[in-house]
């Protein structure tokens, strides 16, 4: 033991890196900072660097190349004894470290921690969260499967639109004219090189500013942030109820690390590694491409925009977004912190947290897009086929030939695109029906040119059964004077 | 602005003494010219390094006329999944070297060949010969058997490569990934960017 204390005696006699690192890590924190709240931001920084350890592991394997990535992911899955564990630990290292930066993010803001002087540990932050973002597309896309395939493609269709020079981006970003071997090699690039090592230089800047400036402190309504007076005020905050961080704060980050590491192996280890999804071979065209967790309120976002709308929108909002985020501690940089003083705030974390909530849970099961095998593997329900006329149950055919199903559900199954159409009859008459059928609108296809005389007027027939048995079928108002009883006369 | 900002600046240290300011600035020139000659050389390799960078960037570089095979194996009044290689592809592209079109045979040497990407966001729609329709697995989109746009969100109808039939063989202009800004433009379907009607 007195060994050993000599031999590092000897080596910091050379390195001389003791009295910085002991006065940096006990330097005094606001005591009520040492809290179960302030805990995201470590957290962050231990997930970057188990995504660094496990992506190296992934690396003596993983092979970038286009033509054999997809394989050597396989190899890793299947054959090399605990790959599929290392895949597993990264994938969802990935989803863990976006989740807590945001978490992170959401909570220096609701803390009011952007305002002066830690305006730039803010933008700062802002960066890191955005190459965090970049990190887990580039990561996607280098599992190079058919969802990362055409991932690549929207991607690709979205820079397109940049006026002027999107052809030129397009081709830049794809290293030539198609999806292939050199735009892997780029996403590899990025994912390896030029992103982790931005990320690393910020994240040291990131936390070389906290130290300096110290963490901020808890939030109390009516203590008001003045550029004149905040730093007095912090440093008597801290001389007078100031405790050193470690380690009377930092255990709290160590075991909130750690149970991080370990949610992260035994969601690895339970749920397994992500995809690959199919290969990536672009003539198989039977394939449903979706972005990984983190991206699917985007995907849902351009489900939605009218068309018109869709090219300003991307090009501007994601922008704007991040101008707002960067530039938020120049708006506000004094003023109240907590949270109780500032409902504009929380309103907008709600709002955004909502929003992104639902975005992301319509983008789980995507209602609206067509569900391609629904007209061939979903039967009409067999009560909507009792006691019908063979003209009906020939229209029940012509629906399902004509892929009606993959729009529109019967019986809770079937496509959301479009209405489901169990109770159609109620809505709209028979002439109703053939108007839209033959000539769609409302964002449905015309079927005037697929469907024969016969076929419309057996499908019409069917359609027209379709109302509970307590309600009865819409009529035409005029068709139906014609068949009025006449009323009797005075 | 910063002397309204009331952060505290780090502590100065102490600057050489003033005896050898001579001396000082003599060195600073060298400074300044060590810093110069590194900004000129580093220019000088910056314009290259953009150069290898900006390489893939062609303006007319990537189309050619590619063989999808005899006229024969498309028949006529039908719609079928073609694929070619890519021209100018690298040997470790595997099987993304591979691009997939759909090819309408309309009448005799008469066709229409489809880019497979939806021209919405590029997924790959599908051909459903039962309702006529193409249709796009991610957002929706759906087209007629004519490539002209049917629904959901894509702003105008499908792409359509340039052919043509040389002795019997159906020959495509591709070579690029068709999105709405490639300079070599894909034929318009829906008219939105064909002359207006005169009279």
């Amino acid at each position: 033991m007195r060994r050993l204390k000599e031999i590092y005696e000897w080596v910091n006699r050379r390195v001389q890196l003791q009295d910085f690192v002991v006065e940096e890590t006990t330097h005094p924190v606001p005591r009520k900072t040492a809290s179960w709240w302030y805990v995201f931001g470590s957290a962050s920084f231990t997930l970057l660097i188990f995504q660094v350890f496990t992506g190296i592991l992934l690396a003596l394997v993983y092979v970038p190349s286009a033509g054999h990535a997809w394989n050597s992911l396989q190899v890793l899955n299947h054959q090399l004894p605990l790959g599929w564990f290392l895949r597993a630990m990264h994938g969802w290292g990935s989803n863990f470290m976006v989740a807590v930066v945001l978490i992170h993010m959401a909570q220096v803001f609701l803390f009011g921690a952007y305002k002066f002087p830690r305006e730039l540990t803010w933008t700062v932050g802002v960066f890191l969260l955005l190459l965090t973002l970049g990190m887990a597309f580039t990561g996607q896309v280098l599992r190079f499967d058919q969802d990362a395939f055409w991932g690549l493609g929207i991607g690709a269709s979205m820079l397109a639109r940049v006026p002027w020079i999107g052809g030129w981006l397009v081709q830049f970003m794809l290293g030539g004219p198609t999806i292939a071997g050199a735009t892997l090699t780029r996403f590899f690039a990025l994912h390896v090189f030029i992103i982790p090592g931005m990320l690393l230089a910020l994240v040291g800047l990131h936390v070389w500013m906290v130290l300096k400036l110290g963490i901020n402190e808890w939030p109390m309504p009516g203590r008001v942030v003045r550029r004149s007076t905040y730093i007095q005020e912090y440093k008597e905050l801290v001389r007078k109820d100031g405790i050193p961080f470690v380690p009377d704060a930092v255990w709290k980050d160590i075991v909130f690390s750690g149970a991080i590491l370990l949610a992260v192996a035994v969601c690895a280890f339970y749920f397994g590694p992500f995809g690959p999804s199919g290969m990536p071979d672009p003539s198989i065209i039977q394939t449903v491409p979706k972005p990984d967790f983190f991206f699917l309120w985007i995907y849902s976002i351009l489900a939605f925009l009218p068309p018109s709308l869709e090219t300003p929108f991307m090009l501007i909002v994601p922008v704007l977004a991040v101008a707002i985020l960067v530039f938020l501690p120049f708006y506000a940089g004094e003023g109240e912190k907590h949270w109780s003083r500032r409902p504009v705030a929380v309103l907008a974390v709600m709002v955004i947290a909502i929003a992104w909530g639902t975005l992301t849970h319509l983008g789980t099961y995507t209602p609206w897009s067509p569900h391609m095998s629904a007209w061939s593997s979903d039967p009409v329900p067999v009560e909507y086929l009792e006691h019908r006329t063979p003209l009906e149950r020939q229209g029940a055919v012509v629906f399902q030939n004509k892929q009606c199903r993959d729009c529109h559900a019967l019986g809770g199954v079937g496509g959301m695109r479009g209405p489901a159409l169990d109770d159609v009859a109620t809505r709209l008459t028979e002439d109703q029906m053939i108007r839209q059928v033959l000539q769609g609108g409302g964002n449905m296809p015309a079927y005037g040119k697929q469907l024969s005389p016969a076929e419309t007027t057996a499908l019409v027939r069917f359609l027209d059964t379709l109302h509970p048995s307590g309600q009865p079928a819409a009529e035409d108002t005029s068709q139906q004077h014609g068949h009025a009883p006449q009323p009797a006369s005075p | 602005m910063s002397h309204q900002d009331p952060v505290p600046d780090e502590p100065k240290k102490e600057t050489d003494s003033k005896q050898d300011a001579r001396n000082l600035s003599r060195r600073w020139f060298l400074v300044k010219l060590g810093v110069a000659f590194n900004a000129a050389v580093g220019l000088a390799v910056t314009v290259p390094v953009l150069g290898y960078l900006l390489g893939p960037v062609k303006k007319h570089g990537y189309r050619s006329w590619i063989s999808l095979g005899a006229m024969g194996t498309f028949p006529a009044g039908e719609t079928r999944l073609a694929e070619f290689m890519n021209p100018s592809g690298h040997p470790w592209d595997g099987m993304t070297a591979k691009t997939a079109c759909w090819v309408r045979h309309v009448s005799e040497e008469k066709f229409q060949v489809f880019a497979i990407n939806c021209a919405h966001l590029g997924c790959p729609v599908r051909w459903f010969a039962q309702s006529q329709l193409f249709l796009c697995p991610c957002h929706g989109g759906a087209y007629y058997a004519d490539g002209s746009q049917a629904a959901g969100p894509p702003e105008r109808g499908l792409f359509e490569y340039p052919y043509k039939v040389v002795n019997g063989e159906l020959m495509i202009d591709a070579g690029q990934m068709p999105t709405l800004a490639n300079e070599a433009r894909l034929y318009q379907i829906d008219g939105k960017d064909s002359k207006p009607c005169v009279g």
